[in-house]
């Protein structure tokens, strides 16, 4: 019974593809998963550039950024892919020499803190990472890595090998002590409950109180006003500044649909795309919308900003990397 | 044991056993080639791998022994005392193991966790709290996860001992102390090394437990390391030099297994219900009264907590979750049919000549890392056909290999028991082939049967497997979609979700299980 089930299942895939292939081109858009799933910006972005393009826009999926970057390596010059959405600085250079991306077009006039100087990708939006906390327990906020060490608050990261947040902060750290992050990670260590795979983990037992803090963004206490209207979640800022995550987009050189993929690479700095970024992705768009942000976006703004240029990421990674695993291996 | 040629089995067996090869090593091959034709092996292991493989052996090792040994005394409380909702019990008892990791360890952790409930019990008490993070938390979650697999299995092998022999050990009067030599522990020397082994893998591919539980990296496996290989580095040849690592772990597991194994010379019973005339004495009553509470504590504990926080949400569940409840559940019916098929033609082959080599196959799904196999399907596949058309059809065929080694290791002992029953009597009537199996093995094996299928249903359900790796945005799976909702911050329908992935994958459980069928009168 199961088997002509799972039969005519893939039969009407296959049939309503070809169908659709007949009237319309598809342009085909590698992104991650949460980005296309029903909570991210996916369906509404694919709504809108819809109604313009006269085409069909596809995704296709992969777990998170990085898994993205390697299903496009793995893929090579025989990918599917016309656009990429949802690399991040730190997978840039890599995704770079591959080859396989094109220069973009010239770009509006972008609403970011730092300067976008990049040939190759084009900013759909942006944040930066931040301790979580819950305001009704956390009285003395830290505003440094010190004061964190020096606190006996209990926090929850994210491993740098398998998470994107937790890459963040490896860097976050590595760029503020240089040579002394391994001894900052150190006197890190005994605030540490434990070190989750992925962001959804430590977010998960941070609400369950296993922590006082959680390795976020400082955009997700807005989550919680604005949906939950809960206003007890805080993101931490210091003095020093907070790490920055840009996400990206990028053309496939050898794309099929040179116009179309032009014309979506275009999109994605208009105001129809970048409305729907704050209140999905939870990042902030890059470039002013007509609406204010929603509440919570302008209370947690670092004043300082912190980035590595993504050309110098593959050199440090791989020390900072074995910095953190010593100091928090003792 | 028995020696006869099955030819059904022995074609089936075969087909099966090189369709293993094929999806383990061979995607691992895949992975392989796909490195050396990009930049060459860079196959050295750094300092950081063997401390991977230190850890992994020492916590694969610690669990596994630990699990076995609290499951026997478990088992063996079960199979020797009827009281009212024990069927339940062995049932709900069996669910930890088929639930996916990240609802495992949130369930564990409110339990043992710095917020859960056994520390704000201690606090109560103005005792110090516990920490559960550590090489123990990492103990604990595999023994949670675990220990119920064990109990099913050794269960399985207690309740296969025909009652006639304990009926002649009670007409001898034996105590128990010499049961337990005569009949309990010959059984247990069959059972025994075969679940070690099979939580000894589960636990040495698996690292998000290790990893959250651990307390730091310097709880890194090596499933792990391979993480990091793909993702972090993207050096195809790293992981698969560490892939080839774990298989070659794997397979020196197998041997000292193979060779702690001793089929039990088994006489024939009547299928009578068993009756222990030996196990009556109050302190042994008190003492599988005691064990069977504190491990029936310890086990349903986190899951009564996952009930309780996904009820508010549970039928508020946005419509894709229950779409993609139904795509599970399709591909999880077809994998149980695809897994048990494949284990009843491993296993007919396994009780025939050189079992060693289908033993062997029939073990390697579990020493296969999950993210090797997925990579190595997608490069099989993609120049072939597009990937995300073949989501559902390609996970139900990979959580079917997953699940197919546990099936076995109920179906073996079983089988070799059917043969040794009633095999000569079916050689001398001439019973072969599909005759054979029609009338001899299937009806006796209803019940590993049904163990089979139930567990291969229910660990699809709960299986995220390679799906991320060719899932189509809109369909996907439960376990996607959960992770879905945790990423999109939405923790409370994701209880919900959870607890709707807990139903279904039990209720799957159940149904072919039928409550272990554990009652030998039914």
């Amino acid at each position: 019974m199961k088997l002509p089930m799972l039969a005519a299942g893939l039969l009407a895939l296959v049939l309503g593809s070809a169908a659709q292939a007949e009237e319309k081109p598809v342009l085909t858009v590698y992104t991650y998963d949460s980005f296309a799933s029903k909570w991210g910006p996916g369906p509404e972005v694919k709504t809108a550039f819809e109604k313009t393009c006269g085409c069909t826009l596809k995704f296709v999926t992969a777990g998170d950024g990085a898994a993205l970057l390697s299903r496009i390596r793995l893929e090579g010059k025989r990918t599917k892919a016309d656009v990429v959405i949802g690399l991040d600085t730190s997978l840039t250079a890599a995704a770079h020499k591959t080859g396989l991306f094109a220069a973009h077009a010239s770009l509006p006039k972008l609403d970011m803190p730092v300067k976008w100087t990049d040939p190759t990708f084009v900013p759909f939006d942006w944040g930066w990472f931040a301790f979580v906390y819950d305001k009704t327990k956390v009285k003395n906020v830290p505003h440094s890595f010190e004061e964190l060490a020096k606190s006996n608050l209990k926090v929850v990261i994210e491993d740098p090998r398998s998470s994107t947040p937790g890459l963040g902060l490896l860097l976050w750290v590595k760029k503020v002590y240089g040579d002394k992050a391994g001894a900052m990670w150190k006197s890190l260590a005994h605030n540490i409950v434990t070190v989750t795979p992925g962001w959804d983990q430590a977010y998960g037992m941070f609400l369950k109180g296993e922590a006082d803090m959680v390795l976020s963004y400082t955009t997700s206490p807005a989550y919680h006003i604005n949906v939950e209207h809960d206003d007890s979640k805080g993101a931490a800022l210091f003095d020093k500044g907070n790490y920055m995550e840009v996400e990206v987009a990028g053309k496939i050189a050898g794309t099929k649909h040179p116009k179309l993929a032009n014309a979506f690479m275009h999109f994605i700095t208009t105001e129809a795309f970048q409305k729907l970024i704050p209140t999905t992705n939870w990042m902030y768009p890059v470039i002013k919308l007509s609406t204010p942000l929603p509440k919570g976006f302008d209370e947690y703004r670092p004043k300082i900003s912190l980035l590595y240029p993504s050309a110098e990421v593959p050199k440090i990674k791989d020390k900072a990397l074995a910095e953190w695993r010593d100091a928090l291996s003792q | 044991m028995a020696r006869r040629a099955q030819p059904v089995g022995r074609y089936a067996g075969g087909a099966t056993a090189l369709g293993l090869v094929a999806l383990t090593l061979g995607t691992l091959g895949a992975v392989a080639w796909r490195a050396g034709s990009a930049g060459g092996l860079t196959g050295g292991l750094g300092p950081a791998d063997w401390a991977a493989l230190r850890f992994t052996l020492l916590q694969a090792g610690l669990s596994a022994a630990l699990s076995v040994a609290l499951a026997v005394p478990v088992a063996r409380a079960l199979a020797r005392r009827w009281f009212f909702g024990r069927r339940a019990l062995i049932a709900l008892m069996g669910a930890p193991f088929i639930l996916p990791v990240i609802v495992a360890v949130l369930g564990l952790l409110a339990v043992f966790g710095r917020g859960g409930i056994l520390n704000a019990g201690l606090a109560a008490l103005g005792l110090a709290p516990l920490s559960i993070y550590g090489l123990h938390g990492v103990i604990l979650g595999n023994v949670f996860f675990n220990l119920p697999l064990a109990v099913r299995l050794i269960l399985q092998g207690w309740l296969s001992i025909p009652a006639e022999r304990f009926r002649l050990a009670a007409a001898l009067g034996f105590a128990p102390a010499e049961i337990a030599r005569q009949i309990e522990r010959p059984m247990l020397r069959e059972i025994v090394p075969g679940a070690a082994l099979a939580i000894f893998l589960i636990c040495l591919t698996s690292f998000a437990i290790a990893l959250t539980l651990g307390g730091g990296p310097r709880a890194t496996t090596i499933e792990l390391a391979i993480y990091q290989a793909f993702r972090f580095d993207f050096d195809l040849g790293h992981a698969a030099t560490l892939a080839a690592l774990q298989f070659a772990i794997s397979g020196a597991a197998m041997l000292l297994a193979l060779r702690l194994t001793l089929p039990q010379a088994s006489a024939a019973g009547l299928d009578r219900p068993v009756e222990r005339w030996d196990a009556a004495s109050p302190w042994l009553r008190a003492q599988d009264a005691v064990l069977t509470t504190l491990a029936a504590l310890f086990l349903l504990t986190p899951l009564a907590l996952i009930v309780t926080q996904g009820l508010p949400t549970l039928l508020t569940l946005p419509g894709i979750v229950w779409t993609s409840a139904l795509n599970s559940l399709v591909v999880a019916l077809a994998s149980a049919g695809l897994a048990t098929a494949a284990a009843l033609a491993l296993a007919l082959a396994i009780t025939g000549p050189r079992p060693a080599l289908y033993e062997a196959a029939g073990m390697l799904p579990l020493a296969t890392s999950p993210l090797v196999l997925g990579t190595g399907l997608f490069l099989i596949l993609n120049p072939v056909v597009d990937p995300s058309r073949l989501a559902l059809a390609v996970t139900a065929l990979s959580n079917a290999a997953v699940a197919l080694p546990f099936g076995l290791r109920a179906l073996v002992p079983a089988l070799r028991e059917v043969e040794a029953s009633h095999g000569r009597l079916a050689d001398a009537l001439g019973m072969q082939g599909l005759a054979r199996l029609r009338l001899l093995i299937l009806p006796r094996l209803r019940r590993p049967l049904g163990f089979s299928m139930g567990l291969a249903a229910a660990l699809s359900m709960g299986d995220l497997g390679v799906v991320t790796l060719f899932a189509p945005p809109e369909g996907g799976t439960l376990p996607l979609q959960l992770y879905r909702l945790m990423g999109a911050y939405r923790m409370n329908d994701a209880a919900g979700a959870a607890l709707l992935l807990l139903i279904l994958s039990f209720a799957l459980f159940w149904i072919f299980d039928r409550g272990g069928r554990a009652d030998a009168e039914a």
